[in-house]
């Protein structure tokens, strides 16, 4: 239930600037009301997008996020990547990894 | 019949956002002047509205609610959601069609279930087309979404039907309108395999709609377009409406998997209106 809490916010948070403004002075003021695990706050309070993409966040969910947090493209994909290495394999949900790590266009320079 | 028209494009948000890291610029650029000659058609229709049937991607649905399929009946509306320098499209409020829309989904409701909203914030999967075909954001707009974000997905031989009802919805209107479906075919967007497509899968798929081949189209099970066309694969919904609307074969005029900084096959067409 909770991933589905998580979701919600992040759902919220990408369409609503009113609390787009709130989450950049104080987002972990805005976690009431969602059933979050100290793991998922602590990701959002982090911008952990390699956490959050291991919890099983929905990558477009996720990819709006990141825009939102400013992340460039290519450090978005490497911020994935990171979070496999570093949590494991996807846990939940449909847009887990399946290509090993690999980059599929020649501008992703990373790997 | 007042069905003007009826094509597919893409709608990645790296068609707009990412066209600058691109290095494929001939190729890119070839891309763009497809979709501007796919707005002249639209144009040179007479078509007096737009139906964009998308997938959205989590810009007003959610699983606390999620509908199989939504019609917009708003007034106006506006996007995109995402960063607009992220994007690359500056945030617009984009014309409804309120009173089509109501008469349109009124009549698709006789056979098909629909959800409707009057309000709709639109994200890359309609504010990437529309900047390309309606530029000056004049043309009023009925969104129309398809559920292929959240499962259980629609069916397909859902969206099918459904593609039917707008048409016979349409047929039952003065005005003449325009319809596109907008939609990867495989793509494995937003983890880090984006820019990975399965070329065979998706020329597989486009000659079926070329064939206009029904029982081909409705075959695909969501376990192999999984596997075979990734998530973003379940998008092929908004062609499959596309089609039955058209009710004609698919002229391919533009498709290529030499783009992947847009993590997608770009790809443009025009179904036979019949």
């Amino acid at each position: 239930m909770s991933l589905y809490h998580l979701q919600k916010f992040l759902f919220e948070l990408n369409r609503d600037e009113a609390l787009q403004d709130k989450c950049r002075k104080d987002i972990t003021g805005q976690f009431g009301g969602y059933d979050l695990t100290e793991e998922e706050a602590g990701a959002l309070r982090d911008g952990d997008i390699g956490l959050l993409y291991v919890l099983g966040v929905n990558g477009q969910i996720l990819m709006h996020y990141a825009a939102f947090l400013g992340i460039e493209w290519f450090d978005y994909l490497e911020m994935m990547r990171q979070g496999i290495d570093k949590y494991g394999p996807v846990r939940a949900g449909v847009y887990t990894m399946t290509g090993g790590g690999d980059a599929f266009t020649e501008e992703d320079t990373h790997k | 019949m007042s069905l003007v028209y009826s094509g597919v494009l893409s709608h990645a948000p790296g068609i707009t956002g990412r066209a600058d890291l691109c290095k494929n610029i001939e190729k890119r650029d070839e891309f763009y002047a497809k979709l501007d000659v796919q707005r002249q058609e639209i144009e040179a229709s007479g078509a007096e509205a737009l139906i964009v049937i998308a997938a959205e991607h989590f810009a007003n649905f959610f699983m606390n609610n999620m509908p199989a399929f939504c019609i917009g009946i708003g007034e106006q509306y506006s996007g995109p959601i995402e960063d607009p320098e992220w994007l690359r499209i500056p945030k617009t409020d984009v014309p409804g069609a309120p009173d089509l829309g109501r008469r349109l989904t009124k009549e698709v409701m006789q056979t098909v279930d629909t959800a409707y909203a009057e309000e709709w914030k639109f994200d890359h999967g309609i504010i990437v087309p529309l900047h390309f075909l309606t530029p000056n954001y004049d043309m009023p707009i009925i969104p129309v979404n398809i559920n292929c974000q959240g499962p259980p997905l629609t069916p397909l031989h859902r969206a099918w039907a459904f593609g039917e009802a707008i048409r016979r919805a349409c047929n039952a209107v003065p005005e003449k309108v325009a319809l596109v479906g907008t939609g990867g075919i495989s793509h494995w967007p937003a983890t880090p395999d984006s820019g990975k497509i399965n070329e065979a899968w998706d020329r597989e798929f486009l000659d079926r709609l070329v064939r206009q081949d029904k029982e081909a189209l409705l075959s695909y099970t969501d376990e192999e377009t999984y596997r075979d066309g990734g998530q973003g694969g379940f998008e092929i919904r908004t062609y499959i409406a596309a089609a039955a609307a058209a009710g004609g074969p698919l002229d391919v005029q533009f498709f290529t998997p030499d783009l992947p900084i847009f993590a997608v096959s770009c790809t443009v067409g025009r179904f036979e209106v019949t």
